[in-house]
This record gives C-alpha cells, structure tokens and sequence, in this order.
C-alpha cells in the first residue's frame, strides 16, 4: 500500500475512457454528436454500459440503436470536495444518473447549471463534450 | 433449507481503531497469524485442531493462491481454504461460507482473519495498487468503472452513497436530523468503547449538521473515519467441539446474500437495496423475525447506510426509516440498541476490521462480555454487511447457544 513514483502524476491526470472494441462504436456514435445504445434481437431489451452480451437474457443479437440521449435525473450528488484530486477545477461536480426514456440508467455530470437548480426527476439534453484527445464524453445540461 | 445452528462462533480477537497506528508494523500474513492466535486463544482450542480458513483480498505478500499461503504460513492442514471478495460484506460473508462448511461436515475447526495495520517499509518497490487513487473503482482497461464511471468522477464511495441517500429523501421525505442522529447516537456507545476512535468525543445532531458537506447531502460527521491500524478475527467450530471452549458459544442460524450490481448507477431498485432480500432470507432460515433480535449490528460506513439497511431488513416499513430512527434511542442504554460498539461511524474503519467489527461487537455481546456496553437480553443478534456502494450485502441471525 505504499505509493509509488508516479502516484503524484496519476492523482493530477484526469481518468479518461479507454474504449474496447466492444464499446467503440459507442465512442464513435458521441464523437459524431449521436448517442448510441445496444438493443438485444432477442429480448428487445435495452443495455448500457455496452457489453457483448445481453444484460436481460445473455443473448450475444445486440444491435446499436441511436436514441435522442434527453433523460430525466434519477439521482445525482454535488460532490463539493473533489472525489479525485485532477477535478478539483470542476467543483461543485454535479455527478448524477439519468434514467433515458428506453429505461437504461447511465452516469453523467450535469454541466452549465447551480447545483442548487438540480433536482430528482428534471428533464436533461445530452451534452457532446468533445477532449483533445479525440474522446467525447456524454455530459447533459437541465432541458 | 439452511442451517441447523450447529456451527458457532467460540472465540474472537479485535484490535483497538487507530487513526494513528501505535504498534509494530508487520507483514500482513504476520498479522494474520497474530489475529488467529489470539483468536484461538481466546476460544481455547488449539492452532493443531484447524482445518478451514476463509481470508479476505488483504494479503500483499501473495495477490493470489493466498490461501495456501496462509495455510503453509499457519502450518494448517485444512479442507475449506477459501477467499471472499465482498468488500465490506467479506466478513460477513465469510462467516455463513464458515458455516455452511462445518454443517455440511468438511471441517471442525474454521478461523476467518482480516487485517488492516501497517507494513514495515519495502525494500523493493510495491506493484502500483489501484485501490489508493479510486477505492473501490478498478481503473484497469476494460473495467466498466474505468470506462463509465471514473471519468466522470463517480468514484466510490462517497457520491454513490450520497446519491441513494438523494433519491431516498426525494421519495420519502427530507429529515436530515434523523440521519444525523444516527451518528450522534452511535457515538454515545462509542464514548463506552475504550477500543473506539471516537472514544471520549461524544457528538450532537447538530454537531453532525455543522460538519462539512462533502458529497450533498452527505456531511463529514456521516461518514467512517478510515483507520491506519485494526484487525480482528473470529473461530467458528462444530456444535459438538464449542461444547469445551471457553465461552458462550454464538450459532448462526440464519444467513442471506445478495448482489445486483457493482456501480448504484446500475441498481435495480435504488434506494432500495439487495440487504432486503438477504434478511429476508436470513429471518426466514433462522425462524425469527426482526422484532426477536435484542440488537442489530449494521454496517455503516455512512449514516445513509444503516438507516437504509434498518429499513430494507424490515425492522420498520418502507420509507419509515426516518420516522424510526428518530422514536428510537439507538445507543447501547437504548430501546433499539443498534452497533453498540458504536458502529464503524463512532469505533473506525480500518479496512475489512471494519465489517467484522459488527460481527466481534455481536458475538461479545451475546456472550455477555461487553462491560458497561452490555445489555440486559443478549440472545438474538442482527448483522449486516455492506460492500461497494451498497453493492454486495449479507445479513446474518446470531442466536446464543
């Protein structure tokens, strides 16, 4: 449990996705400003995160459909101390689940509102927030 | 199904919570042997009649075949050599994995050990341990956390904790006090452990109130206080052997375990949680109800934690929580004793000590060995164990024999 050299740099770096070839066309659906979701053949259930098999019935039929990636707030914290020292520049972080409209919940941070604004049950537009490192992340902003 | 309350837990060993550790650093295996000796002693059965173990993901000498490492270390020869991955819930869960092996005949003697103190410093660099920068989040490729979770910041524990507790309050009402009080009412139990980090600091609810917002609606006051040193450890045995051992013997006579998902995002039934159907199964398989335990144990790395898993193991309804918690005095001198040792809120949180903290408190309690915390009915016990973000959870009924 002792640090090692680079634990300094890790702590300042910030955590971006690394994508599988499982979840890449999730990836490149956000990079082109489309929210992607995997349906199942099978069961017509919806899955997020992106796997390779279903999480209703464990059938591998899984097709990407693009859904609008408007939500209502399930739930949502406003982490007030940085819950990793490299987004101390985005306190107040309001991280919060979106439940979308197909059923599926994902993890989010709700951008370019007072946390104070935020509420259970608020309907949210997808936010495509696009890194210099070719990677765009799904954040939402109140609707 | 279930168990017959033929496996007891005979002995136990416990170290005091340190913010600060004041002992000798030692290798974890050290420690390991260190618990299981005092444990054992504390039995009265001898190191030579062992013949399970069950450890949890705590040894850094080995990151894997660990078992036979502690079995080789210990010089047992055992037929259950087991490794429960639960998070907090490991120490319960290792408890009934005990359990199920002595009903079932596999072995006599079983010792569980988890051990959280400081190493002496390395001479060779150690393996970069994904644990100290994202907790319970695996940042390795592939991992969902590390795709979906951490680059938002949703690292565990504290916002997904306080993301059940949101969504509670928005369903159920905002009574902030009540949470609070948990924590001020563990702490007077604390303030009766000489063991507890919080020995000798009692708090109020509005001292609870006035700590620092950490993850809305969560405050400082609400949430464990990691520990640098603990330890503990606990000796299950066969009916027939707990009949020579030195103290009251403890029989499991129920257990539940239930996991649904890793990430709360993900949850099923958020702010409901899987301990609802593991006590269901637990009170089911013991034959009581919640109403016959003469103290609950609950796991509460944070306030939010036990109040919902009062509520979900079915000691009040759906949503009444609040309502409970604040008609009920919930310290040792209470109506409604709940972690007398004063929870890991009031005793610390050192690592997987931690959860078995609830687990030493029961069985100390039963036994009739915790001093001024002791209370008058001592029978029937309630545990729980909680791991991730309300992720993986057991329940277990204690009975005295």
């Amino acid at each position: 449990m002792t640090a090692d050299a680079n634990l300094d740099e890790k702590r300042l770096e910030k955590p971006r996705p690394l994508p599988t070839p499982t979840t890449q066309p999730f990836w490149d659906g956000l990079a082109a400003e489309q929210v992607r979701i995997q349906q199942c053949l099978d069961c017509d259930g919806w899955v997020f995160y992106p796997r390779s098999r279903c999480s209703h019935c464990l059938g591998d039929r899984l097709e990407w459909r693009t859904v609008s990636g408007a939500g209502v707030i399930f739930t949502f914290s406003v982490a007030t101390q940085a819950t990793f020292p490299a987004f101390a520049d985005e306190v107040p972080q309001i991280i919060a689940v979106v439940e979308l409209p197909e059923g599926v919940h994902l993890t989010t941070t709700i951008v370019g509102a007072e946390p104070e604004a935020v509420r259970v049950g608020a309907p949210v537009e997808p936010v495509f927030d696009h890194g210099d490192d070719g990677l765009t992340l799904l954040r939402h902003r109140l609707a | 199904m279930g168990l017959r309350g033929d496996a007891q837990i005979v002995g136990y060993a416990q170290q005091r919570s340190e913010r600060r550790f004041t002992g000798q650093p030692k290798l974890t295996l050290e420690q390991w042997a260190d618990m299981a000796a005092a444990a054992l002693a504390d039995a009265g059965i001898d190191s030579r009649e062992v013949d399970g173990l069950v450890c949890g993901s705590d040894i850094f000498e080995s990151t894997f075949f660990v078992p036979a490492t502690i079995a080789e270390y210990m010089g047992w020869s055992v037929n259950l050599a087991e490794r429960v991955d639960l998070g907090g819930a490991t120490p319960a869960g290792m408890v009934w994995r005990a359990a199920a092996a002595i009903e079932l005949g596999v072995c006599e003697v079983v010792v569980m050990a988890v051990v959280a103190s400081p190493m002496p410093p390395s001479p060779k660099p150690r393996a970069f341990d994904d644990r100290i920068l994202f907790g319970a989040s695996s940042s390795a490729w592939g991992s969902p956390q590390a795709e979906f979770e951490i680059p938002f910041g949703n690292i565990a524990q504290n916002n997904g904790f306080a993301m059940y507790a949101q969504r509670y309050h928005e369903l159920y009402g905002w009574d902030e006090r009540a949470r609070a009080k948990i924590a001020a009412d563990q702490r007077v139990s604390a303030c009766a452990n000489p063991d507890a980090v919080f020995f000798g600091q009692p708090v109020t609810v509005d001292d609870v109130l006035a700590s620092k917002m950490i993850a809305t609606p969560l405050r400082m006051l609400e949430i464990v206080m990691p520990c640098a040193g603990g330890g503990a450890a606990l000796v299950m045995c066969s009916a027939d052997r707990a009949k020579r051992t030195n103290h009251r013997p403890v029989a499991l006579t129920g257990f539940g375990e239930r996991l649904t998902h890793k990430t709360p995002t993900y949850a099923p039934d958020l702010p409901h949680t899987p301990v609802g159907a593991a006590a269901a199964s637990a009170f089911a398989m013991s034959g009581l109800a919640p109403a016959d335990m003469d103290m609950v144990q609950v796991y509460d790395c944070y306030t939010i934690t036990a109040l919902l898993s009062i509520e979900d193991s079915g000691f009040c309804g759906r949503g009444e929580g609040q309502a409970f918690v604040r008609e009920h005095d919930l310290s040792y001198k209470g109506d409604f004793p709940c972690n007398t040792h004063g929870g890991q809120l009031g005793f610390g949180q050192a690592g997987l000590a931690g959860g078995m903290s609830h687990i030493v408190e029961a069985v100390r309690q039963v036994q009739g060995r915790a001093g001024e915390r002791q209370l008058a009915r001592h029978d029937n016990a309630y545990v729980t164990g909680t791991g991730g973000v309300m992720s993986e959870q057991a329940a277990l009924v204690l009975q005295g024999a």
